[in-house]
Formats: C-alpha cells, sequence, structure tokens
C-alpha cells in the first residue's frame, strides 16, 4: 500500500512541472505584458519601465523566466502581483482557499444528495422515483452553470434570503469572529448549491447504473437464495460493491467542480482562483495567471491523488497492479 | 407471378448491413428521435437565420431599449400585431387598446446575407414600421432578442460541430498513430494528453485565450474559439482510440493489411480507425454540448465573439447586471435556448449509445 502511495505521489511531479511549464509558454506567446499600457503613460519613462522590466526578469527569453518562477515557488514565494501590487502569495493562498471550501461544500452537497438518489433509482427501478430523478438528471445535466448562476442571482436579488455576490458583507471587519464566521457562511451557501446542482446529475446516474448492474451479479442471487434479508443483500453486499467504480468517476467529478466553480466564481463575485485568473487576465498580469493555472491544476491532481489511494483501500486489485 | 415468392423470401432473410440495424434501433428509441427532430429544426433555423429574424442583429431602435415581447395574435382572419406605447419612468410601455396592424409575411425589410453570401432583403414576417415585431423584447440597446438569438446560433450551434470535426479527427489520427507503433511515440503522446487533461478546462481554455491578441475581427475570433476548444478536446478522444487501437492491431485483418503491404498510415486510416466509428459517433454527439458551452462560457466572460456581433454567449452577458435581469427577464432568452439545444443533443447521444451497443438488441 505504502508503496503505491509512493508511486503515485511521484508521479505528480513531473505533471505539475509540465503544466507549469506548459502555462508558462502559452502566456509567453501572449501579445504584450502588463507594461505595454504602462509604456503609453507619457508619466513614466523608459527607464523606469526598463528597470522595473528587469526586476521581474521580463527583458528575458521565457524559460529563463521560468526558471526564476520554479525557484521562487520552491522556496514558497508566488513572487509579486504586478496589477495588485502586493505579494501575491498570501493573495492566491487567499483566494486557493475559498476555491477550496466552495468546491468542498458542493461536493458534499452533490454527493450526500446524488448517492442516495441514486440508490433509491436503482432499488425501486422503474417506479416514479426513478422516472422523477432520471428526468431531473437529464435536465440537470443540460442546464448551464450560466443560467444555474444567474438565477440564484435573481432568487437572491427577488427574495432577499442570500446576500447578491461576493464573500464578506460590507461590516465584516467590524464582526465579532463568530458573526463574521456567519457572514462568510451565508454568503457561501447560494454558490456551493449552485455548484452541486450541476454536478449532481451526472453522479447520480452513474450510481444507479453501477448499482442496477452489482444487483444482477451472481452473488447477490447467492445471498437472496440463502435468505438473507432484503435490505441486507442491497446495503451490505451489492452497494459496496457498485460504490467502488464511482471512485473513479471522482476525478472527473472535481474536474467539471472546478471548471463549474471558475464560472460561478465569476458571475457571483465569490473571491476565488477562477475570479483571479480572469482578473490577471485582464490586467495582464502572467505571472499571476500562470501561479492560478497551476495552483487550480495541483487542487485537481491532489483531488485525484486522494481518489485513488481511496480506491486502492478498497479495492486490492488496484495496489497490486 | 412465379418468380415474386422467392425474391421476396431471398430479400426477407437478406442480411441487415450494421448501419441499417443500428437505425432501426435508434428508431425505436422516442426521446432519441425527438431530440433529433429538434436538431434538426434548430440547424434548419440557423441556415436561414437571416431570412426568419425579422431584423439584423445589430438594428437599433433608440425609442425602444428594454421593450417587453410583442406577440402577434389573431384577430378575424388576419394576425395582428398591437402597439405599445411609451409611458413616463424608465422604460415602462403599455399596449394601445384597439390600435393593431396586420402582420405581412414574406415582407421586404433589412438587408442581409441567406448563407452569407446571398444578399436578400426579403423576411418570413414582419410589420409596419411605428408597429415593430419584437417577440422576445428588445435589449439595452434596443435590438430585438428574438432577431439576435437566431444570428447568435448561427455562432453558437455551428461552433459545436466544427470544433467536433477537428478535434474529433485529430483526436482519431493521433490516438490511432499512438496505439498501432505503441512504444516511444505512445509514451510522448499519452503523457501530453493526461498533461491537457489534468489542467481544470476554463483555466486552460483562459491561458490559451491569451495567447492570442485581444482584439480581432470576428471571424478570427471563430476560428480561434475552435482552434482553442479543439486543442483541448482531441486529448480525450486520442486516449480511447488508442485504447481500441491497441487490440484492434492484433486482428487478423490487420495482419493481412500489412502482408499485403499497405502503409502503416493506409492501415490506421483504412482499416483501424473505420472499426471506432461506431463509438466516435457517440461521443461526438454527447461532446457537442461542451464545445458549444465552451464558446458561450468565453463570450460571457467577454473574450470571446465581441459586440455588436451576436452570440448566445456575449447575450448573456447583459444578464448578468442583476437590475436587468429582474426588470427585464427576457434576456434570459439565450439560456433557454442554449438548454433546449443541450438537451437535444443529450437525448440524441443517449439514444445513440444504446442503438450502438448490440448486446441490448
Amino acid at each position: 500500500m505504502w508503496s503505491f502511495v509512493l508511486k503515485r505521489l511521484l508521479h505528480m511531479i513531473p505533471l505539475l512541472l509540465g503544466v507549469s511549464l506548459l502555462t508558462f509558454l502559452l502566456m509567453s506567446l501572449a501579445p504584450g505584458d502588463f507594461f505595454t499600457t504602462l509604456s503609453q503613460n507619457p508619466q513614466i519613462s523608459p527607464d523606469t519601465i526598463a528597470r522595473l522590466k528587469a526586476q521581474f526578469h521580463l527583458d528575458k527569453p521565457w524559460y529563463v523566466q521560468y526558471f526564476f518562477w520554479l525557484k521562487n515557488i520552491l522556496s514558497g514565494d508566488f513572487g509579486y502581483s504586478m496589477a495588485y501590487k502586493i505579494p501575491a502569495t498570501a493573495l492566491i493562498f487567499q483566494r486557493l482557499w475559498n476555491t477550496f471550501l466552495l468546491s468542498f461544500i458542493a461536493l458534499i452537497i452533490a454527493w450526500g444528495i446524488a448517492i442516495p438518489l441514486g440508490v433509491s433509482a436503482a432499488v425501486k427501478k422503474d417506479s416514479w422515483i426513478d422516472r422523477g430523478s432520471s428526468l431531473v438528471a437529464f435536465v440537470g445535466l443540460s442546464i448551464s452553470e450560466i443560467l444555474l448562476a444567474l438565477l440564484a442571482l435573481w432568487v437572491a436579488a427577488a427574495t432577499g434570503w442570500f446576500p447578491i455576490g461576493g464573500a464578506e458583507s460590507p461590516l465584516h471587519d467590524l464582526m465579532s469572529p463568530v458573526q463574521q464566521f456567519w457572514d462568510y457562511t451565508h454568503h457561501l451557501i447560494l454558490p456551493a448549491i449552485v455548484l452541486a446542482a450541476a454536478d449532481m446529475a451526472g453522479i447520480m446516474r452513474q450510481m444507479r447504473s453501477n448499482l442496477l448492474d452489482t444487483l444482477r451479479a451472481e452473488y447477490v442471487t447467492a445471498a437472496r437464495a440463502r435468505g438473507l434479508g432484503e435490505g441486507r443483500v442491497i446495503y451490505k453486499h451489492a452497494l459496496r460493491n457498485a460504490i467502488n467504480p464511482l471512485l473513479t468517476i471522482f476525478g472527473y467529478s472535481l474536474s467539471n467542480l472546478l471548471s463549474g466553480a471558475f464560472i460561478v466564481e465569476n458571475i457571483m463575485a465569490w473571491p476565488g482562483l477562477g475570479r483571479l485568473t480572469m482578473e490577471a487576465f485582464f490586467a495582464k498580469d502572467s505571472y499571476l495567471v500562470v501561479d492560478c493555472v497551476v495552483m487550480a491544476t495541483a487542487l485537481l491532481v491532489i483531488g485525484n491523488f486522494i481518489a485513488d489511494i481511496l480506491l486502492a483501500w478498497s479495492d486490492p486489485r488496484i495496489r497490486l497492479k | 407471378m412465379e418468380n415474386s415468392a422467392p425474391i421476396s423470401i431471398t430479400e426477407s432473410q437478406k442480411p441487415l448491413s450494421p448501419w441499417r440495424l443500428f437505425w432501426l434501433r435508434l428508431k425505436r428509441r422516442r426521446i432519441a428521435m425527438l431530440g433529433g427532430v429538434i436538431l434538426i429544426f434548430l440547424y434548419s433555423v440557423m441556415l436561414f437565420a437571416g431570412f426568419v429574424a425579422p431584423y439584423t442583429y445589430s438594428r437599433q431602435d433608440r425609442d425602444r431599449f428594454f421593450h417587453p415581447p410583442i406577440w402577434p395574435r389573431p384577430s378575424g382572419f388576419h394576425i395582428v400585431v398591437p402597439r405599445y406605447e411609451q409611458l413616463p419612468g424608465d422604460f415602462v410601455y403599455r399596449e394601445v387598446p384597439n390600435d393593431t396592424k396586420p402582420l405581412h409575411f414574406f415582407v421586404r425589410g433589412d438587408q442581409y446575407k441567406l448563407f452569407g453570401l446571398i444578399p436578400a432583403t426579403v423576411h418570413l414576417f414582419g410589420s409596419d414600421d411605428n408597429y415593430p415585431l419584437y417577440l422576445l423584447g428588445t435589449d439595452q440597446f434596443g435590438r430585438d432578442v428574438f432577431s439576435r438569438l437566431l444570428y447568435g446560433s448561427e455562432i453558437s450551434l455551428s461552433i459545436g460541430v466544427v470544433g467536433i470535426l477537428l478535434s474529433f479527427a485529430l483526436g482519431m489520427i493521433i490516438g490511432g498513430i499512438s496505439g498501432y507503433f505503441s512504444g516511444v511515440t505512445d509514451t510522448v503522446i499519452m503523457r501530453f494528453c493526461e498533461l491537457i487533461m489534468s489542467i481544470p478546462a476554463l483555466y486552460l481554455i483562459i491561458s490559451l485565450r491569451a495567447t492570442f491578441p485581444p482584439d480581432m475581427s470576428s471571424s478570427q475570433v471563430y476560428a480561434m474559439i475552435v482552434v482553442i476548444l479543439s486543442f483541448i478536446g482531441w486529448a480525450s478522444m486520442a486516449r480511447v482510440i488508442r485504447g481500441m487501437t491497441l487490440s484492434l492491431r492484433e486482428q487478423q485483418f490487420v495482419l493481412a493489411a500489412r502482408s499485403l503491404g499497405q502503409s502503416n498510415f493506409k492501415i490506421i486510416v483504412r482499416h483501424i480507425l473505420p472499426n471506432t466509428l461506431s463509438y466516435v459517433i457517440v461521443a461526438a454527439t454527447l461532446s457537442v454540448p461542451y464545445y458549444i458551452l465552451g464558446e458561450v462560457v468565453l463570450s460571457f466572460l467577454g473574450v470571446g465573439i465581441q459586440e455588436p456581433q451576436a452570440s448566445w454567449g456575449n447575450m448573456l452577458t447583459a444578464a448578468e447586471d442583476i437590475q436587468y435581469l429582474q426588470n427585464y427577464p427576457w434576456l434570459l432568452a439565450p439560456s433557454a435556448a442554449i438548454f433546449v439545444t443541450v438537451l437535444a443533443f443529450n437525448f440524441l447521444g443517449d439514444g445513440l449509445r444504446d442503438a450502438a451497443d448490440t448486446k441490448s438488441l
């Protein structure tokens, strides 16, 4: 088991290096940089710009820039955000935390609702609950996060139950820690629900078809033949085996979730990585874009890593391979 | 007379071709057929967008910003369009009672280009100037949302199909090469696929967008979006095709082709890839929605199709303003169009998948 964990862990390093190299290459191909607009400003002398460029190593070829960037990253320094004029490290981690929390809560909501629904749809196949949930799933698969997020904003504005966008109220800084926590949670609920709703349909359909497949297996018939109660047959024998393939789609679901979070953050003004990426993109702060892409990828890769470990833990065949 | 009986027997015993079986199985799935019919309708309307739309996408009515939808109604033997007047206040309109004009079919109006080539002025329907026909209302610039929706479909609907064609062709050939040659080629290609697939799609899309200049003509933007979406989309296709090729290349017909002296490229394209086609068609149908949504998101975020050109994505940008959204909900019309399109593709794709599954017969 430990050798499997180590192997997977070592596999992540070249992947993250490759992703950072690719993003860096792409950003270096971008026409113009942060200083292109500054150089049009007559109040800033060309000397200042040249000095600033040298300070950020922007006057060197992209692979040299990459090595400077990598060296800093490895010592935990994400550099200085040219657009925000603050050190990028704190900014990135604060946004990363927001995105992580949003995705994590959405994940819990989505799986918490989708799995029981999928199980009951499979157990009571062709009943109203099965038909109803598969209809909802079809609609859920086809509805885009954009529409869901816009509708959520509309609901928030019409009912006043939820704040319209953002992560904190204007008076957040004056609140007590407990109030601050509630304020943050209050802002988090709606985006998380939107994100979860978009992700739920796929998981539910997968759960249903997995359980239907296992219910057809011979050991289920054998368990029934031995006279076990239907509840024990389904929940003790079939369900445990139906969960396994679900862990493999966890990574896929996580990838969808992060892309979905990108949209939700931008529409509902949730200050996460996706929103920061767009802000950095428009400000031409290319280092910050690279940082965001690498951090989002790291989030996904670590999520996949955890899913792999869980799978290996629940299915010994995987780690022996 | 004597001949007819034996012929009908041989005909009924004639084995059905795999495609024919596929079609017969598909025809039995009513939901899939419904999806297909909706798509045929949407794409035909897209082809004749300029003709069906009463106005052009850029025509502004400066007297009627945020006008609510105007619906023609039957009156006697005619279909009539009511007249609205503006009341004091922010964009409040009221119908004028008993003041209508009949709706005309095949009327002359704004000039447009049919299929992007033939200049024409005839529209499917229209009405008089003071009796405008805004089926889905107007937007913040006084432009007809319905017309813009149709013009937007020219971009949003076609981009999915063009993107799929490009990325799946790439994915099939690269996947075929990867699986057929294996070894170092395979390892390099597969590692690169993994790299692309491990970046959350939208983050990669934005990084790719950064490599293009911010201001481009609309046809350049269109090509750019296709390139970006294909750059991401080919990877997953290549992986699956590679897996299928690995088992297909061990089959005897490949050995036969090789012993007859066919080139490697010909074996891949002519003998191996056609065997993956039924999977590819199903996967393509189910993937088109992702490409459509890709364009919508890019345009929605302001880095795709630019104003005044209409796309379903950039039309929705107006609905992001909470004041607009609450007071003028018809601005959400493009999202309904997106929903119907994606749902139809999912219906059809699901049916195709079941029909391609030979075990289900």
